[in-house]
C-alpha cells in the first residue's frame, strides 16, 4: 500500500519537474531581455537535476545522483559564464 | 520498481511527501518565473525552488537510499552544499550584470531624449520591457 502510494507520488513529482521546466523553457523563449533567458536557463537545470534524482528514486539506482551532481556543476559554469558575459562583453578577459 | 516489499511504510510515506512537497516548491518558483512582470520581480521565483525544492527532494533521495541499501548514503550531502554555495554567487553575478545594462541603457536613452529624438509615450520610458534585448 505504501509503496503503491510512493510510485503515484514520484509520478506526480515527475509530471511537476517536467511542467516547471516547460515553464522555463517558455520564459527562455518569450524571455524579453537576455538576463531574463539566463534566469530561465538556471531555472531549467534546477529542475532538470531534480528530475535526475527522483529518476534515481525511482530505479533505486545510484547512477543518476553521479548525472545530477554533472548537471549541477555545468549549469553553475554556465550561467555564471553567461552573466560575465553580460555584464562585460567578454567571458575571459 | 524494483525494489522488494521489505521497506518500512514510515520511509515510503515520508520520502513520498518530501519528494511531492519538493516538486510542489519547484513548480511553485518556475510558475513566479513565468508571470512575474519585472526581471527584478522574477530574480527571487526560481531560487524557491534552487534551495528548499531541492533541498527536501535530496533529503528525500538520502533517506530512500539508506534504506534501500542498509548503509547510510549521504553523498546527497554533495549536491545540497554546491547549491547553496554557487545560487547566490550567480544570481549576484546575473543581477549585477542585469542593474549595469540598465543604466547602460538608461544613459543612452538619455542622450537621445536630450536631442530630441525619443518618440515614445512618457510612461514607456527608461522602461525594461520596450527596450530591445
Amino acid at each position: 500500500m505504501s509503496m503503491a502510494i510512493l510510485g503515484w507520488s514520484i509520478i506526480i513529482s515527475q509530471i511537476l519537474l517536467a511542467l516547471a521546466m516547460a515553464c522555463a523553457t517558455v520564459r527562455i523563449l518569450i524571455g524579453p531581455r537576455a538576463q531574463d533567458r539566463v534566469l530561465a536557463l538556471d531555472a531549467l537545470y534546477v529542475s532538470g537535476m531534480l528530475l535526475m534524482l527522483t529518476f534515481g528514486i525511482r530505479t533505486g539506482s545510484v547512477i543518476y545522483f553521479d548525472v545530477a551532481l554533472l548537471i549541477a556543476v555545468l549549469g553553475f559554469v554556465g550561467t555564471a559564464a553567461f552573466a560575465k558575459f553580460l555584464m562585460r562583453g567578454e567571458v575571459i578577459e | 520498481m524494483t525494489v522488494a516489499a521489505d521497506i518500512p511504510a514510515w520511509v515510503a510515506l515520508t520520502t513520498a511527501a518530501l519528494l511531492l512537497v519538493g516538486a510542489g516548491l519547484t513548480i511553485t518558483g518556475t510558475l513566479g518565473l513565468l508571470r512575474l512582470d519585472n526581471f527584478y520581480k522574477r530574480v527571487h521565483a526560481p531560487t524557491l525552488g534552487s534551495t528548499l525544492g531541492a533541498g527536501l527532494v535530496l533529503i528525500a533521495s538520502m533517506i530512500w537510499f539508506t534504506t534501500l541499501q542498509t548503509r547510510l548514503v549521504i553523498h546527497e550531502v554533495l549536491i545540497a552544499v554546491f547549491m547553496t554555495v554557487t545560487t547566490p554567487v550567480t544570481l549576484m553575478l546575473l543581477v549585477r550584470a542585469a542593474f549595469s545594462r540598465d543604466q547602460k541603457a538608461k544613459e543612452a536613452h538619455d542622450i537621445l531624449d536630450a536631442q530630441g529624438k525619443v518618440q515614445d509615450a512618457p510612461e514607456n520610458r527608461h522602461g525594461r520591457a520596450s527596450e530591445p534585448s
